[in-house]
């Protein structure tokens, strides 16, 4: 027993040695290739990548076969919980006590600006990852002001979930693309007996960040915008307002019905499913739990309806960032190109549907035929704008959900809830 | 939690012995004074739990008061970064509760105040008639006794998510009254589903407290007022609530304390940032989660302030006994009046 220890011991500390050496090895020889400019990213050694839960398993694959190749560079997989706010709120004390946990961060597509303005991540070389083989919008939400602060990892976009075998019964050949399609062809759905009792459409409108998510696509989809391209708030339009229109209307004429304004993402695919509504927005992740449920086979997707012609998405996703605080952040980087590639983006949406953000995923045959919704995500996709980019963005996101909220509940007008919203966000930005 | 003391029984004949008796444990204090020693020793016992309570309580609460008096980082319109330092401000994050910002932070207190005036109240009659049903000797009992404590032994946010199902747009709460109310948009239903909510996971707290302070009252004053011929309800008034009536407001003022900082259930129940349910720990918090620790720090010394005063109010006016040493409080006329009281001491 002892003299086992011993060996063992012996091992070890024979191991260790020959890591520091290989390691320091590995970072000299680096650090000579690299760019003068990005001098900071040196140190190698193990770190961490820490994301929100995964249910699917496929994050640690990924990290198996990584840390195979690179054993004297392990990544450890850091688990946090699955809700969105918690994960940001330990990034954000994380980042407060300058702790050095943390290396590699899976960031929501809206925290950028906030972390890289609070300069809690690093800017990172642009030329070092191919970002030009990536879909356009995603690489935007990558971005504060000119520079990269960190690389899309998933993507995720809005589409129309629509009831092809009532749609078929009424006569109906193609998915709407315009609101008012959607409006008429529901009409026709509803005449007849099958449909009986049925609601129209439904979203994400609950007072959560579902329904910002909404109303900036809807605001984008008749042409107006939250903020504009320099980050500053410009809502209270013409073209906004009929954005606003729309869903408030469809809330007052029953288009939309009034228990929506409770839906998360869950409560819609439930209704869906049980055959409650005819068209749906939400995200693909629904595609394969809906091909499970009773409305199996009948029903399909198309890009989400606008005003004239086809909608714009908002931008869900993750990115990778790197911890301003961290160490070894030459193997970081290295880390974040190889989760970032397009080898690891298609293990990420072949075992766990994740929509990569490389453009050429969504034309392959093969991933086609087991995600039929891929050329419409795509679509929808590169029809996307993203949610305001702001550093601000938790008051900006929270201003919109009172004042949308307001508007839906009908305790505002739309013109009133918008010049209120425009206030609000000018409030918030000018910090 | 309280851990509830119940006295020696006195020998039958002490109740009627000289009027400024004192409590036997304090008598006997007083008997034998603290020797200097004796006092080191003590000092030395209780240090380390004071230097935990000086970690976790009162630094805490320090850096809070310094952290309230800094503003808000500024962002560098020309870099785009974020400064490092935090504005000195003063009070002017207090100063601003009472200027245009200050709308939700009083939208914030009056929810805090009115579901703690509600859910006590309702809690507190809910909670009595509990304990009776408790105290009463049936077959079942305890059966009875453990089904009404179920609520209690439920974590929050459990119950939290239990109440949202119930309270869902299909839920079990609309089927029953048989009409869609939309309990989780914003509006008045929705302070009713949290006060529901609250008063079923926490007036078993209070029937277990009522409760132990019944089981101290002697059956002989029961069976004393029965041959004057007292009515059941005269019994409960003038006997059994007086009695208890120590007993009930420690559990009213633990609960007052609760709820004041309510937090898990309106967030889970109904959800962050509604207006109609938003509470000052609710409101803190989200300041604190948009980075913003100066208004968050102010937002929760005020709220500790209210909590205090409360407490203050309910030990003052009302004469909770939270630490069990009424002897040296009350003069001794009073305390003959209340010799039952005194045996369901119960140590905070």
């Amino acid at each position: 027993m002892n003299a086992r220890t011993i060996r063992a011991l012996q091992c070890s500390a024979a191991l260790v040695a020959a890591g520091l050496t290989l390691a320091a090895c590995g970072s000299g020889g680096d650090s000579s290739s690299r760019q003068s400019q990005n001098a900071s990213f040196t140190g190698r050694g193990p770190i961490s990548y820490v994301a929100g839960k995964d249910s699917s398993g496929v994050v640690q694959k990924v990290i198996d076969r990584w840390n195979k190749l690179h054993p004297k560079e392990k990544v450890t997989f850091i688990q946090l919980p699955t809700d969105a706010d918690s994960q940001r709120q330990q990034m954000i004390q994380n980042a407060e006590t300058k702790s050095d946990a943390y290396t590699v961060l899976s960031l929501d597509v809206v925290w950028t600006s906030e972390f890289a303005a609070h300069q809690w991540i690093d800017k990172l070389p642009e030329k070092q990852f191919p970002l030009d083989k990536m879909l356009k919008p995603v690489v935007e939400t990558a971005k504060y002001r000119t520079g990269l602060y960190a690389v899309p990892a998933a993507s995720d976009g809005g589409v129309l979930y629509y009831r092809t075998d009532l749609l078929k019964k009424a006569g109906i050949t193609a998915p709407p693309t315009t609101w008012a399609e959607m409006t008429s062809d529901c009409a026709k759905v509803r005449k007849l007996p099958v449909a009986k009792g049925m609601s129209c459409y439904a979203g994400q409108f609950q007072k959560y960040e579902g329904l910002t998510v909404n109303f900036s696509e809807a605001v984008n989809s008749a042409g107006g915008v939250v903020t504009d391209a320099n980050g500053k708030p410009d809502v209270d339009t013409p073209a906004a307002k009929k954005g606003l229109d729309f869903l408030v209307g469809s809330v007052k004429d029953g288009t939309i019905p009034k228990e929506a304004l409770t839906y998360q993402e869950e409560d819609g695919r439930q209704a869906f499913q049980s055959s409650k509504l005819i068209f749906l927005r939400n995200w693909p992740y629904v595609y394969s739990l809906a091909q499970k449920s009773a409305v199996a086979g009948k029903f399909a997707v198309a890009p989400l309806p606008g005003l004239n012609g086809s909608g714009s998405s908002s931008l869900g996703g993750h990115n990778l960032a790197l911890s301003s605080f961290a160490k070894n952040k030459a193997t970081a980087l290295d880390f974040m190109k190889f989760y970032s590639s397009e080898e690891s983006a298609s293990t990420f949406l072949k075992d766990a549907s994740l929509a990569p953000p490389y453009a050429d995923l969504y034309d392959d045959a093969a991933l086609v035929k087991q995600y039929p919704y891929l050329p419409v995500l795509k679509t929808s996709i590169l029809n996307a704008v993203p949610r305001p980019r702001v550093v601000q963005y938790g008051d900006v996101s929270s201003a919109i959900q009172q004042q949308a909220y307001a508007a839906l509940t009908g305790t505002k007008t739309s013109a009133q809830a918008l010049k209120d919203l425009q206030s609000a966000l000018q409030k918030s930005t000018a910090q | 939690m309280a851990d509830i003391k119940i006295p020696p029984e006195p020998s039958t004949d002490e109740p009627h012995l000289a009027t400024g008796r004192r409590s036997p444990v304090s008598g006997r204090r007083s008997a034998a004074p603290a020797t200097e020693g004796s006092g080191r020793m003590a000092a030395l016992l209780v240090s380390p739990t004071l230097l935990v309570l000086t970690i976790v309580v009162l630094y805490p609460t320090l850096v809070a008061l310094d952290d309230s008096l800094y503003g808000t980082k500024g962002l560098d319109p020309k870099t785009g970064f974020i400064s490092d330092t935090e504005p000195f401000v003063g009070l002017k994050n207090y100063a601003d509760i009472f200027g245009a910002a200050g709308d939700r932070f009083w939208n914030a207190f009056w929810n805090t105040t009115f579901f703690t005036v509600v859910t006590v109240g309702l809690e507190t009659v809910i909670g009595v008639a509990m304990a009776l049903i408790m105290h009463k000797a049936f077959s079942g009992r305890a059966m009875i006794r453990a089904s009404i404590l179920i609520p209690w032994a439920v974590p929050t946010a459990i119950s939290g998510l239990l109440w949202r199902w119930i309270f869902n747009s299909n839920g079990v709460a609309n089927a029953l009254i048989g009409h869609q109310i939309l309990w989780t948009t914003e509006g008045f239903h929705s302070k009713v589903a949290v006060i529901v909510a609250e008063v079923w996971k926490t007036a078993p707290f209070i029937g277990l407290l009522v409760l132990a302070g019944l089981q101290v009252i002697s059956k002989e004053v029961y069976e004393a007022a029965r041959l004057d011929g007292a009515s059941a309800t005269l019994q409960f008034w003038h006997i059994t609530l007086p009695l208890v009536k120590p007993a009930l407001l420690v559990a009213m003022l633990f609960r007052c304390m609760d709820a004041l900082r309510m937090f898990d259930l309106p967030y889970i129940l109904i959800g962050a940032q509604k207006n109609s349910v938003e509470t000052l720990s609710m409101l803190a918090q989200n300041e604190a989660s948009n980075v913003r620790f100066g208004p968050a720090s102010a937002y929760s010394v005020l709220l500790f302030l209210y909590v205090f005063l409360v407490a203050l109010a309910f030990v003052r006016l009302l004469g909770a006994d939270l630490v069990g040493d009424d002897g040296k409080a009350k003069p001794a006329r009073k305390r003959r009046k209340t010799t039952f009281s005194r045996r369901t001491e119960v140590t905070a």
